[in-house]
């Protein structure tokens, strides 16, 4: 263990310099950019003009930026709050099963997490498919005939609902699993004893389970939040972002604001205050959620 | 009685989590006519390879499928390597600057790359890279690398250093201890590491759509099967096909390493 060797240094290099460019670099030029009158003709002029925090002022200002905002909000809390909870749901249940069944459901949940995001959203378009997709033949079927030849993408609140449930399919196993694994840690006396000292079964999931995985349910919201706010391939291969405006979240409206309007300078700017929204939503509930 | 409920739920969860997949593959070896019936079939009747034989034949699909293969390989291997080379200079050795090193690395982890989408494209056109392979895969291989140095440096610190030490006063040099004692004890390490790159990488979507635009021949599958109506227009058996060829490496990857990898699997949280 030398001290003071060039070692260390040389075997950080790659890194440092992968990092320094990739990473660094375009997030410099990102703040850069949104403080910089930055559209089609200085992208292939070049020579953009700095107009300090305009772009901002322009998003902040209008009304669009406010309603996708929102609508983001809205989009993240279901999602979340229906994760978490069928997450909670499945991964009790993998507690409580026995073997087979229960390796049985895990690799099933394994199977659905390992499935790439694209291949799943073609999936869904095929299920929720107006003529001969099986969840309108399967609707029609119990009955719900207003159902039959449903188009759900041409109405938002249908197109809402099915990239709702794409997301929830997609998210739930990986938070389960990882609940799962943290109940497996909890020691059985612990709930013996409170069962003998006449616990129900909600009174001991909510005063033993929930307070001992209080950090890992923590850290579950927060990294679903970060995923579901952030979620985009889904969102663009499916509708992107309409029918109207029905399904434009933050970063869908980056992206057309940028790649469709050629507004680089807005894109850069609404881009970059998701990251601080999304970073200071976080780090307060985080804080909170530790130290209650 | 309180058994037979919980097994029917679980029998529901189970169902309503694998039906999707299930109803890719089996679309995809259904021959058109029971696709296009009134009442779906719910098992494989007439197996049938044609629509893979379409989804194969289509234009380019060997095209995209190699640009994937490799775009996703080769950055999933630098990204092992790079990150070899930084998480034994963490895990192994004590210098100056390593604590601000690791918290950087975990703030990378945490890198808000929707929002590179732009100055990633701008730098590419600056450069002349876009349309290239190249500057997709540095992407790919910078998402990848901050994960992959902290779940490296997870596994090595696991691993006693007085192994190498005891190699080493047997008279190997560092070097020879480090590839004939370190590296088998890690070898489980980097199959897990590389799982998450290559789901990542084979995944991606937004920057294949930012920085591939005119040369068409230079896509990925993901973005290829995003497009599928261009191709297939409504041939629904030909498009699940493509997917299933999509999904088939994700899937199987997965099953073989997480069997392998055991508990490994949420060692690290990380997501596509």
């Amino acid at each position: 263990m030398r001290t003071r060797s060039l070692w260390p240094y040389l075997l950080i290099a790659p890194t440092v310099a992968g990092g320094a460019f990739l990473l660094l670099y375009p997030l410099l030029k990102a703040a850069v950019i949104s403080l910089q009158h930055f559209r089609m003709g200085e992208l292939i002029r070049g020579g953009a003009a700095l107009v300090g925090l305009e772009n901002y002022q322009e998003l902040l200002g209008g009304a669009e930026f406010w309603q996708v905002l929102l609508r983001t909000v809205v989009w993240t809390a279901i999602n979340v709050a229906l994760i978490v909870a069928l997450a909670t749901g499945v991964a009790l249940m993998l507690v409580r099963l026995r073997r087979g069944m229960r390796l049985a459901l895990m690799s099933a949940l394994a199977l659905a997490w390992a499935t790439p995001v694209i291949a799943a959203t073609t999936i869904f378009q095929w299920l929720f498919q107006s003529e001969l997709g099986v969840v309108n033949w399967l609707l029609t079927t119990l009955g719900l005939d207003s159902f039959d030849g449903y188009t759900w993408f041409a109405n938002g609140n249908a197109t809402f609902a099915v990239l709702v449930i794409l997301v929830v399919w997609q998210s739930v196993p990986f938070a389960a699993l990882t609940l799962y694994a943290g109940l497996t840690t909890i020691p059985a006396e612990l709930y013996e004893s409170a069962r003998i000292d006449g616990g129900t079964g909600w009174q001991v999931f909510w005063k033993i389970t929930v307070p001992i995985l209080r950090q890992l349910f923590a850290l579950i919201t927060a990294l679903e939040v970060i995923w579901v706010a952030k979620c985009f391939p889904q969102i663009w291969v499916l509708s992107q972002g309409g029918p109207g405006d029905a399904t434009t979240t933050l970063p869908i409206y980056a992206f057309k604001v940028a790649r469709v309007l050629h507004r680089y300078d807005l894109g850069s700017a609404v881009a970059l205050l998701t990251v601080g929204i999304l970073a200071v939503a976080l780090i307060s509930n985080l804080r909170r959620m530790v130290r209650s | 009685m309180r058994r037979l409920t919980l097994n029917a739920a679980a029998l529901a969860v189970l169902l309503v989590t694998i039906f999707p997949v299930y109803w890719m593959f089996l679309t995809a070896f259904k021959p058109t006519r029971d696709i296009q019936s009134e009442t779906p079939t719910f098992w494989p009747t007439a197996p049938t390879l044609e629509h893979f034989a379409t989804a194969v034949s289509a234009p380019g699909f060997w095209t995209f499928w190699r640009n994937s293969l490799l775009v996703t390989v080769v950055a999933v291997l630098l990204a092992l390597v790079v990150a070899l080379l930084a998480a034994f200079a963490v895990a192994r050795m004590r210098w100056r600057g390593r604590g601000a090193f690791v918290v950087m690395v975990f703030a990378a982890q945490m890198a808000p790359w929707e929002a590179l989408l732009v100055p990633v494209f701008i730098i590419a056109r600056d450069t002349e890279l876009l349309d290239s392979l190249a500057m997709l895969t540095g992407v790919y291989f910078m998402i990848t690398l901050p994960f992959t140095i902290v779940a490296l440096r997870g596994f090595l610190a696991a691993i006693p250093p007085e192994l190498e030490e005891a190699a080493q006063v047997d008279g190997c040099s560092r070097l020879v201890a480090f590839r004939r004692v370190v590296f088998p004890l890690l070898a489980p390490g980097l199959m897990a590491t590389s799982l998450f790159g290559f789901i990542t990488a084979w995944n991606e979507f937004a920057f294949v759509n930012v920085l591939i635009i005119k040369d068409h021949d230079k896509r990925t599958l993901p973005v290829w099967l995003s497009s599928f109506r261009d191709v297939f227009g409504t041939d629904w058996g030909a498009t699940m096909a493509a997917a299933s060829l999509f999904a088939l490496p994700a899937l199987l990857l997965f099953l073989f390493l997480q069997r392998r990898v055991g508990t490994g699997m949420t060692a690290g949280a990380i997501k596509g």
